[in-house]
C-alpha cells in the first residue's frame, strides 16, 4: 500500500534521488563506531541535532498552555505541570533538554577542535557552528525568564546586568533586552518570549541549515 | 541460508525501524496525550447557583434572571454573569436557556414586534414558542434547552442545563 503510493508520487515527480541525496552517503570507517568504538565521538553533533528536535516539538506543544504575561505566566506553567496529563513530561523534556543540548554541543566542538576538523577547507563551518553556540546559549538565556518564578527572574536580572556592562552600548542593549530602562516586568516577559519563541530558532534554522550543506558538501574530515 | 525467507537487510532493516518507531513513539505519545488533554478532562459540574430572584415573583409571563457563578477556566478563574428565561407554568417552574440553537446567539422574549409571545433570536430572525419550541421555518433545528430548577428559602436556584423537557 504504501509502496504504492511511494510509486505512484515518484512515477510523477521522481522524488527518489531528493531523498538519496539527504539519505544516501558513505560513511567512511574512522567515524564507524562499528569498525573503532572510540569513533563514537562522531555521534555528538548528531546528537545535538537530535535533542534539538526534542527542544523544537515540546516547546511547540508547551505553548499551547503558556501565556507570556506576568499576572498568568507562572500560574499557566504551573496548570499545565500539575493539571495537564503527561505536562511534567513534556515540560521535563524541555527542561533538561536545554541543559543536554548545551553538553552534546560542547562535546561536539571539543571533537572538532581535537581532530583538527576547523581547519581549511572547513573554517567556514567552524564560523557557523560558534554562531549556533552562541544562538544556543541566547534561547537558553532567554527561555530561563518565561516561568516567571523567582529564580527566573533574578537569574535575568543578572544576565541583563552582565549584558548592560558591555562598554558603550551596554545601557542600549539592556534597556532593548528588557523593554524598560529600569523594570524587569510585562514588557520584559513579552520581549524574552517572542526572542526565544520567534527570532532565536529562526536564526537557529538558518544557521543549522548552513552548517549542514557545508558539512555535506566537504565531507566529514579525514583520520588523524 | 538459502532457504531463510528473511534477509540480512531486511532483518536490519526492521530492527532499526522498530527500534527508531519505538523511540519517535517515545518522544511523541506524552506530547500528543498533552496536546488532547482538554478533550479528555473530567469536568465536576451540576451545582446549583442562587439567584435573586423570589419564587413569588415569578409570573406567568417569561421574565429574564441574571445569575453569576466562579467559572475555572484552567489557571483563569472568572465570576461569570449568566441569563435564563424564568416563567411559571401553572405551579411549574420553566427556565430556559436564553442561547439559540441556531449559532448561538441569545434570544430575547417579545424580541420582535411581528411576533408576539414568542422568543426570538435577532442574529437570523430565528424563532420559539413560549415552551422553547423552534418555530418551524426559521433557522433552528432544535428547543431551547433548559435549566433544572430548585429553590431555597423563598429563592430560585438554578442548576445544570438539559436538554428540553417541555417538547
Amino acid at each position: 500500500m504504501l509502496n504504492k503510493i511511494y510509486d505512484w508520487v515518484d512515477e510523477r515527480l521522481d522524488i527518489t534521488p531528493i531523498w538519496r541525496d539527504i539519505a544516501d552517503h558513505e560513511v567512511p570507517e574512522h567515524v564507524n563506531p562499528a569498525h573503532h568504538f572510540s569513533a563514537f565521538v562522531y555521534c555528538f553533533g548528531g546528537l545535538t541535532f537530535f535533542v534539538t528536535v526534542i527542544q523544537i516539538l515540546s516547546g511547540m506543544f508547551l505553548t499551547m498552555y503558556y501565556v507570556p504575561d506576568v499576572e498568568n505566566a507562572w500560574k499557566s506553567v504551573y496548570y499545565l505541570q500539575n493539571e495537564v496529563a503527561f505536562g511534567e513530561i513534556v515540560r521535563g523534556m524541555h527542561h533538561w533538554g536545554a541543559s543536554l543540548v548545551i553538553v552534546m554541543m560542547f562535546l561536539h566542538t571539543l571533537r572538532v577542535f581535537f581532530t583538527g576538523s576547523y581547519k581549511k577547507p572547513r573554517e567556514l563551518n567552524w564560523i557557523v557552528g560558534v554562531l549556533i553556540f552562541c544562538v544556543m546559549l541566547g534561547l537558553g538565556f532567554t527561555g530561563y525568564l518565561l516561568p516567571w518564578d523567582m529564580k527566573a527572574l533574578f537569574a535575568t536580572k543578572v544576565g541583563l546586568e552582565i549584558a548592560g556592562s558591555v562598554p558603550f552600548l551596554g545601557d542600549l542593549i539592556k534597556i532593548l533586552l528588557a523593554g524598560d530602562a529600569e523594570i524587569i516586568g510585562a514588557q520584559t516577559l513579552t520581549r524574552f518570549f517572542a526572542i526565544h519563541v520567534f527570532f532565536l530558532p529562526a536564526a537557529l534554522f538558518a544557521l543549522l541549515a548552513a552548517h549542514f550543506i557545508m558539512i555535506r558538501r566537504q565531507g566529514i574530515s579525514g583520520p588523524l | 541460508m538459502s532457504n531463510n525467507r528473511v534477509t540480512r537487510r531486511q532483518f536490519l532493516n526492521y530492527t532499526l525501524t522498530g527500534v527508531g518507531g519505538f523511540m519517535a513513539a517515545g518522544v511523541l505519545m506524552p506530547m500528543l496525550r498533552f496536546a488532547i488533554d482538554p478533550a479528555l478532562q473530567v469536568k465536576a459540574e451540576g451545582d446549583f447557583v442562587q439567584t435573586s430572584t423570589k419564587i413569588a415573583d415569578i409570573t406567568e409571563e417569561p421574565i429574564k434572571v441574571d445569575f453569576t457563578f466562579e467559572q475555572v477556566d484552567a489557571w483563569y478563574k472568572s465570576d461569570v454573569t449568566e441569563a435564563a428565561w424564568v416563567y411559571k407554568d401553572g405551579d411549574r417552574i420553566i427556565a430556559l436557556s436564553p442561547v439559540c440553537k441556531h449559532l448561538g446567539c441569545t434570544v430575547n422574549w417579545n424580541g420582535d414586534s411581528a411576533h408576539p409571545n414568542q422568543f426570538f433570536c435577532a442574529c437570523h430572525a430565528g424563532r420559539y414558542e413560549k415552551t422553547g419550541k423552534n418555530i418551524p421555518g426559521t433557522p433552528p433545528l432544535g428547543p431551547l434547552d433548559e435549566y433544572e430548577v430548585s429553590e431555597k428559602d423563598g429563592f430560585l436556584m438554578l442548576g445544570k442545563k438539559i436538554a428540553n423537557t417541555l417538547v
